[in-house]
């Protein structure tokens, strides 16, 4: 074993020279015993943890398959965004898409809210203002160090539903109640013609898009400057705007209003959501803020003075020198965040949020004793989002690297 | 030039043959510096520069000022002002007329065993204690970087406390300690037993996985790469619940460990995956000439690592040692969702007991729960950082 490390090159001369020692010193050969060593060892792991596995379900009197996937679940989930009763004859295979979907978009929305919360966060760190560089500190210092599942637990338990009722709910005006049935906001109806809205704003990003590149190659062509920035968003909040306009107003509020013991109208988001996306929210932007940090911090103070030296003024040196080199420093360790978010949120199931775990990992897998099919099948979900990101993040990072001589 | 003639500054007394000597108006004489304002200078100048130096910064000072005195107004309100400080149930803890109700210390001073040794059986809670010294004496042989005899620290704190603390947990008859079964482990205990696990196990683990994963051999390589990329893919509490609900019937069924075991099995290969990253984060960072010239001195494979590569390699990943360390004593609270007493689950035990039932339970239980795991893992980042600035200063040198 003590010569594995120094094959290589040294092969060569090895073979050339078979006087040198005998057949079991040659590192080509102790390196393939050693690994057929490890193949044998795993495969005998796998093969006696199947056998285990086909002797204790046989003695349970189970089969091993996902049949049970097209069978209905006798179950009820309070939150879906597709359809999903008891009643119907949801199946199993419904409950892992309805949690999957609820996983998806808590992450999503959870994602999106840490992001903007991390960076303001992070630059808030950095700020010349002592008070609100201390007040960031201490918010990245007290968060990160209490554990997620704690924090979801007391926003939870000891913040949402100690909550007064409906009645006497909280309302911070436009429609917007707190109450012990969670959060309840006003919901976008739409009629007919809306949809030209959607087109619109489409048809803007892609015009402001393609404004963009002709204006780039403009400016490195003659030198003359466009206000990019100023179109796209004249573009980007006009258009959708007079589409609105111009299809007869299609868009309205279903403004919830306090009626008896409950809310009419409205969107009603379960308590368990809100202290979800808070909790998560909360705690990773900590995380975020401290990647935005060190990665503005990673460009070097010289870059700043060269770009002041060259002319530029604090908006573009921002824009053209700081911030692309800190994002080369920032997008890896932030899409491990995003990754981590996606993950923590299967921390629902202690404060019942109905998620692929919760739902799929717990109450079906209850119902249906499939302990082995469900759980290859969740982990298989996460592991999937985790290499397609990883995946995307290498591409993006070969692109983004600094090519060096 | 104008200091010369502006009759507000003294002008210096200049001696007549010195005067003579040059010609002008040129000062012999520097003049004295004039003291900077005021505004600039001591409190009020710091005050103007940090804190409102335009118009924007002074909102931001005033709302964040403000938000800021809020939170610590409410906290100290509630935590020390309005609190009940001693009571024997609930009434002691209800708002009374003309106060607030504030944090209910009575219920968590009551039950502080409970949250350190859950319901392990009183006249053997001696043992728990020899265990935490134990333990204690060994993080502290490890992580003082200065101590004398390291080497015999890691091997005390890798195989001769772990040993000792499953004698002394655990029991051993021979030597006249009754079981205890891991069932009444509760508490504080199972947090540190756990969140041990993911370290004495996981580190070794880890250095092999990371290794593995350098390795020229293919097989070795991505059978290593597998593992960890699959066990840092999916979140740990899948990982638990295939733990309880899975691993059953993987095993011989004759075979069927605790729920503790499962539980401190599961830890150990979760943190190894992540511990093998940040090792092989070192192994990166040392220069090939390294194991160029270890092999030059005819080193082999494992003589070269153990000797050359892995001091230096470790010695620059304690930082993330100890970071992967905090997350994983963070995410050990994770095991309460699979039915294990840990510190956060003898905590939610008291807050749900109905002989302290108040509006406040909730809040006092959770902010106690908060400050001891923000003190234990704020001293680690700390003690992280110094290694950090210690090894930076090394590097620099």
């Amino acid at each position: 074993m003590s010569t594995i490390g120094s094959s290589g090159r040294a092969d060569a001369a090895t073979l050339a020279a078979p006087s040198r020692g005998s057949f079991i010193n040659d590192p080509k050969t102790r390196a393939i015993f050693w690994q057929a060593v490890l193949v044998l060892v795993i495969a005998y792991l796998f093969y006696s943890a199947i056998e285990n596995a086909r002797a204790n379900l046989a003695a349970k009197g189970q089969v091993f398959g996902f049949d049970f996937l097209s069978a209905p679940g006798g179950f009820d989930i309070n939150q879906h965004l597709i359809s999903f009763s008891s009643e119907e004859g949801s199946t199993y295979g419904r409950a892992f898409l309805v949690g999957l979907i609820n996983t998806l978009l808590v992450s999503a929305i959870g994602i999106v809210l840490a992001t903007i919360l991390g960076f303001i966060i992070g630059i808030a760190r950095l700020s010349t203002n002592w008070i609100v560089a201390k007040v960031s500190q201490i918010y990245v210092e007290v968060l990160r160090n209490i554990p997620l599942l704690l924090q979801l637990i007391f926003w939870y338990n000891a913040v949402l539903k100690p909550l007064p009722n409906p009645r006497n709910a909280l309302s911070f005006g436009a429609g917007i109640f707190l109450s012990n049935r969670g959060l309840t906001i006003p919901e976008p109806t739409f009629a007919p013609g809306a949809e030209n809205i959607a087109y619109a704003l489409v048809i803007a990003l892609l015009f402001a898009f393609a404004f963009r590149h002709w204006a780039k190659g403009r400016q490195e062509k003659t030198g003359q400057q466009y206000p990019t920035g100023l179109v796209s968003l004249v573009s980007i909040v006009g258009l959708p705007l007079l589409a609105y306009f111009l299809s007869g107003l299609p868009l309205h509020f279903d403004v919830p209003v306090q009626k008896g013991f409950n809310f009419s109208g409205g969107l009603q988001v379960y308590p368990e959501f809100v202290a979800l996306v808070l909790g998560l929210v909360l705690y990773t932007a900590a995380f975020i803020a401290e990647i935005v940090r060190a990665g503005i911090q990673a460009v070097s103070r010289g870059q700043i003075e060269a770009a002041h030296a060259l002319g530029l003024r604090q908006k573009p040196t921002l824009n053209l020198v700081v911030i692309p080199q800190a994002m080369r420093v920032i997008t890896p360790p932030l899409t491990s965040q995003f990754l981590n978010l996606t993950k923590n949120s299967s921390l629902a199931v202690a404060i019942g949020y109905p998620d692929l775990v919760q739902i799929f990992a717990g109450t079906a897998l209850n119902q249906s004793a499939k302990a082995i099919e469900i759980m290859l099948m969740t982990m298989a979900v996460y592991l999937a989002i985790s290499l397609v990101t990883s995946f995307v993040m290498n591409v993006y990072n070969r692109r983004m690297a600094l090519v060096e001589r | 030039m104008s200091a010369v003639t502006d009759p507000s500054i003294p002008v210096p007394e200049i001696p007549v043959s010195e005067a003579r000597s040059f010609e002008g108006y040129v000062s012999a004489m520097p003049v004295e510096p004039q003291a900077p304002p005021a505004s600039t200078t001591g409190v009020v100048g710091w005050m103007r520069m940090h804190l409102f130096s335009s118009l924007g910064n002074t909102a931001l000072t005033i709302i964040f000022g403000a938000f800021a005195l809020y939170m610590i107004w409410g906290l100290l309100s509630f935590a020390i002002f309005d609190a009940t400080w001693a009571g024997a149930d609930r009434e002691a803890c209800l708002a009374h007329t003309g106060r607030e109700a504030g944090a209910c210390w009575p219920m968590i001073t009551e039950r502080l065993a409970y949250f350190t040794y859950g319901s392990y059986p009183i006249p053997q809670r001696w043992r728990v204690d020899v265990v935490f010294l134990l333990g204690v004496i060994g993080l502290i042989w490890v992580l003082w970087i200065d101590a004398p005899r390291r080497d015999l620290g890691a091997f005390y704190f890798f195989v001769i406390v772990p040993v000792a603390a499953y004698c002394l947990l655990y029991g051993l008859p021979l030597l006249g300690l009754p079981i205890v079964d891991t069932d009444l482990w509760g508490g504080f205990l199972v947090t540190l037993v756990i969140s041990s696990a993911g370290i004495v196990a996981a580190l070794p683990l880890g250095i092999l996985l990371a290794l593995g994963r350098r390795s020229k051999l293919p097989v070795i390589s991505v059978a290593s790469t597998i593992f960890i990329e699959v066990a840092r893919g999916v979140p740990l509490i899948t990982v638990l619940f295939v733990a309880k609900v899975m691993l059953g019937y993987f095993l011989p069924e004759r075979f069927d460990p605790a729920l503790m075991v499962k539980a401190l099995i599961a830890v150990a290969l979760f943190s190894a995956a992540y511990m093998a990253e940040v090792v092989r984060g070192g192994l990166q960072a040392i220069p090939k000439g390294q194991q160029e010239g270890a092999s030059s001195l005819g080193l082999g494979y494992w003589q070269s690592m153990r000797l050359i590569i892995l001091p230096q390699a470790l010695r620059i990943t304690i930082p993330g040692i100890v970071n992967t360390f905090i997350g994983g004593f963070k995410d050990t609270s994770l095991i309460l969702i699979i039915g294990m007493f840990d510190f956060l689950k003898t905590v939610e035990v008291a807050v749900e007991d109905p002989k302290w039932s108040t509006p406040v339970s909730g809040p006092t239980g959770y902010l106690f729960a908060a400050i001891v795991y923000w003190i234990c893992c704020f001293g680690m980042s700390r003690y992280s950082r110094a290694i950090e600035m210690r090894l930076s200063v090394a590097h620099k040198r």
